[in-house]
This record gives structure tokens, sequence and C-alpha cells, in this order.
């Protein structure tokens, strides 16, 4: 935090450096005195368990990248001689794939916590923003890397990826042929994408130093969003953050060593372990866990508006659901940073957090999937025997296929007993609420969070009694526990 | 805000769980020894499996990802022990499985019983210094000798290409169950359902998606004749094929069980440790 620093070299060798390089002043300032809320809960581990992963990704990476070939011939098989030959390389090569999972698993935590206790507000909207420029890079690498092994389900995803590039106008498929490096995906885009996958880690580091730079300006936030008022709110970083982030870590650790060691498939695809085959489209293309929200809030435009096609506003409306996180310190109007004050918005917050699950839900599954069907297909059939006369018959079923299977019997039946004649038959279709539409719900929800609710809430909601200081709110917690206990 | 996210992910899981309605039938689930955190393989079930995938898989199936090296690695069908002679440079009271009291594990190259089946696969290369084809007795260091010349063969002989067998019970979902239930599942088709566009050369199994797969049915009762006497029924030639698959798609899973023991116990005590000291720097701090 800026003011006045506390660092006095005790060594003469550290007295010469201090006046040539400070950077021990600033490892102290930063990461021993600087001091920290009281009231902070674990919620606030998350930035030192960010940073284990992005460690444990760059070194894991960088040993991987010794021993894999990228070449459309090679990589799927380089990949598998690293974890049958390499030595440890069945390890190495579990804790990066599992590691992407982990990383997003803790900065998704990592941002409901900004989100739910208003880190991303004044002063700290460039803190934020910087976090989700780090986003972002993420997603482009885990998209990158995980074209990598070069199975199936790489060169598919890459393939719809890519693809979604030509929904825009004029530039789009040059910038499609630019990216593959050709007209299709092929060695040219795994050559590129393996160097690009190599250099983004690097500038995530980066950012992650702003990042970083940042919060030690304005200071970390707080469960009860309240400034730090003076030394009675806060302590210092060295020891009491420390061993609380140290302790944290080791907690998430062994959640990634249970992955790591006892289900390292689990978050995969097993479709992932076929080599890539441009000629055999695999029946369904699914993203990685991490990436179903935005992938169902891609597809679920499913009409065209205008000159925009369905195609064009499923990326724009993609790219917009994280763009959107850009401006968010100025969709909020409430003065509130904490929604532990903010009776009303909490619970369209949390409402938030389960429409993002049922998204990711959504786009792990097939747009035409039924998710509710009210009533049953009818099939309305008329006979009229040669020999004259009519007959009417009717067949249901839950499924299109199932009414005409029942239709086919009661056919058959009838054909049999009144002899030749001709058919008349019309399908009944109830109406069926598919995935495409439940997306369709959700994703109104999701920009409706960030562009109706939090401007207008923040407006015209009560919040609660805030303390004025964190040392205020923490003895009217533990009063508040006190009298409970009673 | 703990309780209102669980309350969340409860909400939010509970719709997954219902919609794995697949086109193909569902495995039945087999008490594998290899399932699980403690499992491991029995290795003579790997053994057999190896049998069955050398006289009756191997003739379609390629298996790329595998040396003959591998059999005889730690946990391997034919992992061996015995004691190491100086004087004549030979290992002498070789036996299958783990070392015991007095024997050291045998290094997969000098494996008598990995040279053996090695040595039973001719090879075909081409000679550097003439640059003729030559062939000549495999050794344990050479690949899984594949049934084709070259990669285009196995298309044209089948019509599709059988997969190759190295990943395969990873490459399905539920590998190991699916694959017992598909080499068993071979049934006659319901009433009133024909393969695709009529063709003549596939078989009806409920397991496979779709329906109607191009392998015809395999394990038909004594189709090997197992080395170790055991009956060999479709159901044990079955389960003994998918063991040694198992294996075969991740030959280090039983290491990997083993360091994760390991690993959760240190994670452990160092998780009590630093708790332990958390506790104690924080004690007289309000928060």
């Amino acid at each position: 935090m800026s003011g006045p620093s506390t660092y006095e070299p005790k060594t003469g060798f550290e007295r010469w450096l201090d006046q040539r390089l400070p950077v021990a002043r600033m490892m102290h300032d930063s990461f021993v005195d600087y001091p920290t809320p009281r009231n902070l809960n674990y919620f606030w581990t998350f930035g030192a368990i960010l940073m284990l992963c992005l460690v444990t990704q760059i070194v894991t990476g960088i040993v991987l990248a010794m021993h894999y070939t990228p070449s459309v011939d090679d990589a799927f098989n380089s990949v598998q001689r690293i974890r049958r030959d390499v030595p440890f390389g069945w390890l190495i090569q579990n804790i990066h794939a599992t590691g992407a999972s982990m990383f997003f698993l803790a900065v998704y935590i990592h941002m409901f916590r900004g989100l739910y206790y208003g880190s991303y507000k004044a002063p700290r909207e460039v803190l934020w923003i910087l976090g989700v420029v780090i986003y972002v890079l993420m997603t482009a690498t885990a998209f990158l890397g995980y074209v990598l092994p070069w199975g199936q389900m790489s060169f598919w995803g890459a393939t719809v990826i890519t693809n979604f590039f030509t929904a825009i106008p004029i530039v789009g498929e040059p910038i499609q042929q630019w990216l593959m490096g050709g007209f299709a995906i092929d060695n040219a885009t795994l050559n590129r994408f393996f160097s690009l996958h190599y250099l983004l880690p690097f500038v995530i580091a980066g950012v992650v130093i702003l990042h970083v730079w940042a919060l030690h300006v304005t200071g970390q936030n707080n469960p009860d969003g309240i400034d730090v008022k003076d030394k009675a709110d806060t302590v210092p970083f060295t020891p009491y953050a420390t061993i609380k982030d140290l302790f944290a870590v080791v907690v998430f650790m062994m959640m990634f060593a249970t992955f790591v060691f006892f289900l390292p498939d689990a978050l995969g695809h097993p479709d992932n372990f076929i080599p890539a085959d441009p000629l055999v489209t695999p029946p369904h293309i699914v993203p990685e866990w991490y990436l179903l929200p935005f992938y169902a809030i891609l597809r679920a435009i499913d009409f065209s508006i205008g000159p925009i096609s369905a195609k064009l506003g499923g990326l724009m409306l993609m790219v917009g659901a994280i763009g959107i996180l850009f401006v968010l310190p100025w969709l909020d109007t409430s003065k509130v940073r904490s929604m532990r004050y903010r009776p009303i918005a909490r619970w369209f917050f949390m409402a938030f957090v389960v429409v993002c699950f049922v998204l990711g839900w959504c786009g792990a599954q097939s747009p035409d999937k039924v998710v509710a069907q009210a009533g049953e297909f009818t099939i309305d059939a008329t006979f009229t025997p040669a020999a004259g006369g009519e007959q009417k018959f009717t067949a249901t079923g839950h499924t299109l296929e199932e009414a005409h299977k029942a239709f086919e019997k009661q056919r058959a039946a009838t054909v049999s007993a009144a002899g030749p004649g001709s058919l008349t038959k019309t399908v009944v279709t109830p109406f069926q609420f598919k995935v495409t539409q439940l997306s369709q719900l959700l994703t109104l929800y999701y920009f409706g969070f960030f562009l109706l609710v939090l401007p207008i809430l923040g407006l015209r909601e009560t919040p609660g009694r805030v303390p004025e200081t964190i040392a205020k709110a923490i003895s009217a917690k533990r009063g508040a526990a006190v009298e409970k206990g009673a | 805000m703990v309780r209102g996210l669980l309350i969340a992910a409860v909400l939010a899981i509970a719709p997954i769980s219902v919609s794995h309605a697949a086109e193909a039938k569902h495995p039945p689930k087999v008490d594998w020894t290899f399932a699980g955190p403690f499992g491991t393989f029995e290795q003579g079930a790997v053994q057999r499996g190896f049998q069955v995938y050398k006289e009756v898989c191997a003739a379609c199936h390629t298996m790329n990802n595998l040396s003959y090296r591998n059999l005889g690695e730690t946990g391997g069908p034919f992992a061996a022990a015995g004691k190491w002679d100086p004087a004549s440079g030979v290992w002498k009271e070789v036996q299958l499985g783990a070392p015991h009291h007095g024997t050291r594990f045998v290094p997969a190259p000098d494996n008598p019983y990995v040279r053996a089946i090695a040595e039973g696969y001719e090879i075909t290369e081409i000679d550097p210094t003439t640059g003729q084809e030559i062939t000549r007795k495999g050794r344990p260091a050479d690949r899984f000798v594949s049934p084709y010349t070259n990669p285009f063969q196995a298309k044209a002989l089948h019509g599709v290409a059988p997969p190759d067998l190295s990943l395969i019970t990873k490459a399905r979902h539920d590998g190991a169950n699916y694959l017992h239930a598909l080499m068993t599942g071979y049934t006659d088709p319901p009433e009133g359902e024909t393969p695709p566009g009529g063709a003549t050369n596939l078989h009806y199994n409920p397991y496979f998606p779709g329906g109607w797969i191009s392998m015809p049915p395999q394990l038909v009762r004594d189709r090997v004749v197992y080395d170790d006497g055991t009956e060999a029924t479709p159901e044990q030639m079955a389960r003994d094929i998918t063991a040694f698959l198992a294996w075969a798609a991740e030959p280090k899973q039983i290491t990997r069980k083993k360091t994760g023991f390991a690993t959760l116990i240190y994670l452990l005590i160092l998780g009590a440790l630093l708790y332990a000291a958390y506790r104690q720097v924080w004690r007289d701090v309000k928060h």
C-alpha cells in the first residue's frame, strides 16, 4: 500500500543494494509489512491459490514442451510417449491437464468473490479490469493448449471456434484463415497454437504483476466492504495472511492431488483419447467444462435479427458476456460495496451463480434436447378402404418415434382387417421447451443482471446498516455470536 | 455467502445427474479389481488378456503405443523378479510377479518372458548398410507389430479401420464396462430393426452406438486355450481382455495411485501443521 516504507536494511550488503535497486524494500513493503484487513475470510486466499496455479502450469508446461512434438503426425503419440516413457511424465502431464481445470475453478471462485463483495468498485476499477484481462488471456491459453494433444476434441473444438470468426462481416474469413494458417485446421495451425500457448502464460504473468501492483496501491477490499481507517483495522501481511494463505493453498492442493492421482480423466472427454481425424466428426463437440457457459450463450441465438445472422449474434453475445465485465464498475450504482449489507442484491447474485451453472449444463447438451414437454406427440389418421367407409384412429407417443411406432401397429391392424385403401394423417407436435430456449432465458438473466439489476437496484435498494469501521464490524459479529451462544 | 453458494451449487447440479439419456444401452457394472483408488491388476488376468489380444484381437487391431518391453515393466503382465548372477551375467531363478525376499525386479529388456514374446514376431525393416528389406526377430524395444503393412490397408480390408486398442478403455465413456458389455453383448436384433442401408456385413450389438457394428462376435467358448488352464468362457475372456486393455491404456496407473496416497498423507500432515500454526499466529487477533 502506498505509504512510508518501514523497510530497514540490516546488513551492509542490503544497504548497498537498497541504494541501487530496492527490490528487498519492495518485497518487504508488499509481502511482509503490507497491512491486511483483519476481517478477511477464506475467499481472500484465492489470490495465493491462483499464484500457485500459474506457477504450476508454467513449470509443468516448460517440462512438457521439452518432450512434446508439435506436428499433426506425432503430437498425439508424443503425449502418449510422455505419459508412458518419460520419467514422471505421467505425473507432469496429469498435473498440467488437471491444472487447467483447477486454475479455472480457482479463478471463478475469485471472480464471484469480487462480484459478491463489490471488489470492483472505486477505487479498485483498474485492479478489476486487469483481472478480467488475465481471465481473457487464460481462456485463450486454455483453448490453445487443449488443441495440442491433437485428439478428436482438440481438432473439432478448434474447428468450431475458428469457424465462428467467419461470422464477422467482410474480414471474418480472412481472420479465420490467418488464425489457421491455411484453409483448414492443420499442421500450420498446430504449430502456431503451440507457439502462442507457450507465449501467453508469460503475458499473464506480466499482467499478474500489474494486478498485484494495483492491489497494493488501493489495498484489499474485505467482506464488509469498508475502507480501512486506521491500524486497528489491519494486521501485517506476514505472518498473518501468509500463514492463512499457506494453509488454504495446502487444502486446495489436496483437492488438486485427488484429481491428479485418482480421477485424471474425470474432467476430460473420452474422445480426446482418439487421434484427430478430419474425416470423422464426433457426435457432440463440446469444449472443456470451464468454457461451457459461454458456449451455451454462443449457441443460444438461433435466430437472425436484421443484418445480424444467428451466428454473428451468438458470437457478439459470447464476446459481450465477458466484455461486460470490463464496464461492471460503472454499471453497479450502489454506494455499498459488500452484498453482506445489500439484502435484495444478494438474492439476485445467488440466482446469477445458479444461472452460470445451468448455462454450463446447457453448453454440454445437444441444443435440441428437450428439457420439458407439454403433452405427447399425436398422429391422427383417417383410413378410407377401397370398399368404402371411413375409419379413424389416433396414435400417441412421448417422442415422435414412439408415436410413429404406435401408428404403424394400428395401421397394420386396420389395413389387414379392411383391405387396401387410402390413408391421410396429421402429426400434432406438443409444445417443447428445448435447451436452446432455456439457454436464451438464462442468457437474458445473465445480461439482465449486469444491465438492469445492478444499475437500477443500486439506486432503489435500502442497504443494511454498514458498520463504520472494520473493528466495529468484528465486535458486532462477535457480539452476535456471544448472544447466539447464550 | 458460503451457505448461499452451496445452495446455488446443489440447485445447479441437480438437473445434470438426470440428463444422461444415451442412445446405446448402458453397460452393466463389473466389479473390476483395478477400479477405485485401491484397485490393482491381477497379474494372471492381464496375462490371459494379453493372450486373447495376441490370438484374437491382434489379427485386425493395432496397438501402436505399446512396446513388448512394456509387458515386463513394473506392474506389467510379465513383470518378473530373479537373482542377478554377476559371474555369468544372467538372471537366475526368474519368476513372474513382484520381487520378494532375496530377489530383484528384472529390467524389461532382460526379462526372459518378454524376450520370448518379442522373438515370436518377425520385424520387417530396411537394412541401413545395404538398403535392402530384411526380416529379423523381434526385440523387447520393438513396438507391437501391426497386422497391416500400411495404414490404408486396414480400411481397405474391413471397410472401416478397426480402432487402435492402445487407449481404447480411455477413449470410450465408462471404457472398461463398455468393452466387457460389447464383447459379450451380441444378440439378435429386435424385431423390425435392420442394418442401415441394408448392409450385410454389420452385426447387432445394443451396447454399440447405433446398434450395428462391423466387428463380428469374437469371444466364443474356447476361442483360446489358456496357458494357465483357466476355462475360456466368453465371460472369462471378456474380463481378461478388458483387464489387459485397461492396463495397456495407462501402464503407470498403479504407480499413480500409490504416489497419490503418499502425496495426500504428506499434504494432510502439512495441512494440519499449518492449521496449528495459523491458530497460533491468530490467537490474539479478533477477526
